[in-house]
């Protein structure tokens, strides 16, 4: 079984469009993009498998389960984790609590416990921050655990954003435009941070992103969009050289 | 000492600063309470400064839970006198009802707080069911609405007790009492010879209870959780965090807390009445003034202002018509010194060289 299954997956906003007809199936364990110039309608659907939009059409599973028109929480707790292209991070809390929040679900104690510091709070918050430290060691943040997260540099706020994502424990990982604003060289360690995380947390991830050079030596296959249709799909290196995505992306 | 064994003092040095925090925040109303208790107790305390210091415990504790709400969770509450008000209300009518029935002071009295708690920790989710689903603005003008309801409605109670149990009624004559009948709640003459069982000791008991759980509550899971539904609520719903829930939760404590300010607050006076300065809007913006003024999300911050500002009028009361106009400059100096970047700045470079010549002096003894 497919680890995620889109059917016919559609929404439209007034009369527009904005995604229409789109399919995807994801194997457990593949590095999978999704290219397409700008408002081709990438983001929509990471907000479609995350449930911030409802589909007015199709629907998904994850693992065989139905997702369509489940809540965001809920959805996260199936197993779909995110980043945002635009990055949010909970800016006044340090870079260790932001992980923290994500080991929410996964370990927990009672509201009454945390305020009478019952011995399950010391338990529990010595675990959470153990594995949070462990999480931050893997994107090079042990050293920034205390900074706030405001504080961060640019490069390093995308990092701390998919590692709070990862702390929630996702099956499937969706990134919005990870090496956005990245140099070169920001860019090839991303790549290796991404790699290194499908394997070590066994994750299956779906990118969205502009750097062509990203997209070709990470994505083992991608899908193209353009203008909320999909244009072309298939194996990297074969969707690249298709004339129709070339013409889509620098015009005729 | 041998460098080896860890002095005591380098022991506190591994607490998180989360908690060291949260301690000197404790130690400065430790410190508050001992100075005024012994000042009252010796007698050197004017009886107008003594009669501020119960007040002083039931602004300081309003402001901590408001605190909760507009900082912690960044929802803008105008209606948070109105939980105070049911608090005040419930405590004074058990009270007042239970007088002879319970005559162990402390009992009665903690009864009185815990119902007063619940009564308004209900208030606070039949408030937020509906409320939650309402953002900034929107949730500022109904809460500001259902502070002013509850204010009125308590103007039109009419309660009273005979032989056959209680009777409710909006108007003095609908109440239909035996002889033997006592009307305890009044409408707009509200509830008199309540008990004068609020202390400085229980108010100071009180502020440190509430300290304890919000600041407790805040270094938590579930602070945490707010604390992310502030900074970012999408994201906060990603990453699997119930909003719905954690802002209920969060009202609900915050009027459980306004609660047993309300009682502390009623227990101090003999009679009880509802008005505009005490449980309309005046007070939730005078409780917001505090908070705002101490720092959104700053517990020890509230506490100060809280207690600085309730106080201020009072101490300036010997320049009469000049009072106001110091009062509202102190406002925005202090507004100022928060806020401005300069002042951020000069505070911080302050606390490094209080911090460098506390390390110093450490050094040297440690040389020695």
């Amino acid at each position: 079984m497919s680890l995620l299954e889109v059917k016919n997956l559609g929404i439209t906003f007034g009369g527009l469009h904005a995604v229409e007809d789109f399919n995807l199936t994801l194997e457990k364990g593949d590095l999978y993009g999704l290219i397409g110039p700008n408002g081709a309608g990438k983001t929509t659907v990471f907000n479609l498998l995350t449930g911030v939009y409802k589909p007015t059409s199709g629907t998904f599973y994850l693992d065989g389960k139905e997702l369509k028109g489940k809540k965001p929480v809920d959805i996260n707790k199936a197993g779909i984790a995110r980043t945002f292209q635009n990055i949010r991070l909970f800016k006044k809390l340090s870079v260790l609590d932001n992980v923290k929040v994500g080991l929410h679900n996964s370990m927990k104690y009672s509201t009454l416990t945390g305020i009478l510091r019952l011995p399950g709070y010391f338990k529990v918050e010595r675990a959470m921050n153990e594995k949070a430290r462990e999480l931050l060691h893997v994107f090079e943040l042990d050293g920034e655990a205390d900074t706030l997260a405001s504080n961060l540099p640019y490069g390093k706020q995308r990092k701390l954003e998919i590692a709070r994502a990862i702390a929630t424990n996702p099956k499937l990982l969706l990134l919005d435009e990870p090496a956005a604003g990245m140099n070169p060289n920001e860019t090839n360690e991303l790549m290796e941070t991404i790699r290194l995380i499908r394997s070590r947390f066994d994750l299956t991830v779906l990118v969205i992103e502009h750097d062509m050079n990203l997209v070709s030596g990470l994505c083992e296959k991608i899908t193209v969009l353009n203008f909320g249709t999909e244009l072309a799909k298939g194996p990297t290196e074969e969707v690249l050289k298709n004339p129709e995505v070339i013409k889509a992306y620098l015009g005729e | 000492m041998s460098k080896n064994q860890p002095s005591p003092l380098s022991q506190k040095k591994q607490l998180r600063p989360v908690t060291k925090k949260n301690l000197v925040t404790y130690a400065i109303v430790i410190v508050f309470f001992a100075l005024f208790q012994t000042l009252t107790v010796t007698g050197n305390l004017k009886f107008a400064y003594q009669s501020l210091l119960v007040p002083i415990c039931t602004n300081v504790i309003m402001a901590v839970s408001l605190n909760l709400v507009v900082g912690v969770l960044g929802e803008l509450s105008l209606g948070h006198a109105g939980f105070m008000c049911i608090g005040a209300y419930v405590g004074s009518f058990f009270s007042v009802v239970t007088e002879e029935l319970i005559p162990v002071t402390w009992v009665r009295f903690t009864l009185a707080f815990a119902l007063a708690a619940i009564a308004a920790s209900i208030a606070g989710i039949l408030i937020g069911i509906p409320v939650l689903r309402l953002k900034g603005d929107y949730l500022a003008i109904v809460t500001l609405a259902f502070g002013e309801i509850i204010k009125s409605l308590v103007n039109v109670l009419y309660i009273g007790k005979d032989s056959n149990g209680f009777h409710v009624s909006m108007s003095s004559s609908g109440l239909n009492l035996l002889e033997d009948g006592e009307v305890i709640l009044k409408g707009p003459q509200g509830i008199s010879n309540t008990p004068k069982d609020s202390t400085f000791l229980i108010g100071f008991i009180l502020v440190m209870l509430s300290l304890f759980i919000v600041t407790n509550l805040m270094d938590s899971r579930t602070g945490r959780a707010i604390m992310s539904i502030r900074d970012n609520r999408i994201a906060a719903e990603s990453v699997g965090i119930n909003i719905t829930k954690y802002k209920l939760l969060v009202f609900t404590i915050s009027a459980a807390i306004a609660g047993c300010a309300g009682v502390l607050y009623s227990h101090n006076l003999s009679s009880l009445t509802a008005n505009t300065n005490n449980f309309g809007y005046n007070m939730s913006i005078m409780v917001l003034v505090y908070v705002v003024l101490g720092g959104l999300g700053s517990i020890r911050g509230s506490v100060i202002a809280a207690a600085v500002l309730y106080a201020l009028p009072e101490l300036l009361r010997g320049l009469a018509d000049y009072r106001m106009l110091i009062y509202s400059i102190i406002l925005i100096v202090m507004m100022i010194v928060n806020n401005g970047a300069f002042f951020l700045k000069l505070r911080a470079k302050i606390a490094q060289s209080f911090r460098n010549s506390l390390q110093k002096k450490k050094n040297e003894k440690e040389a020695a």
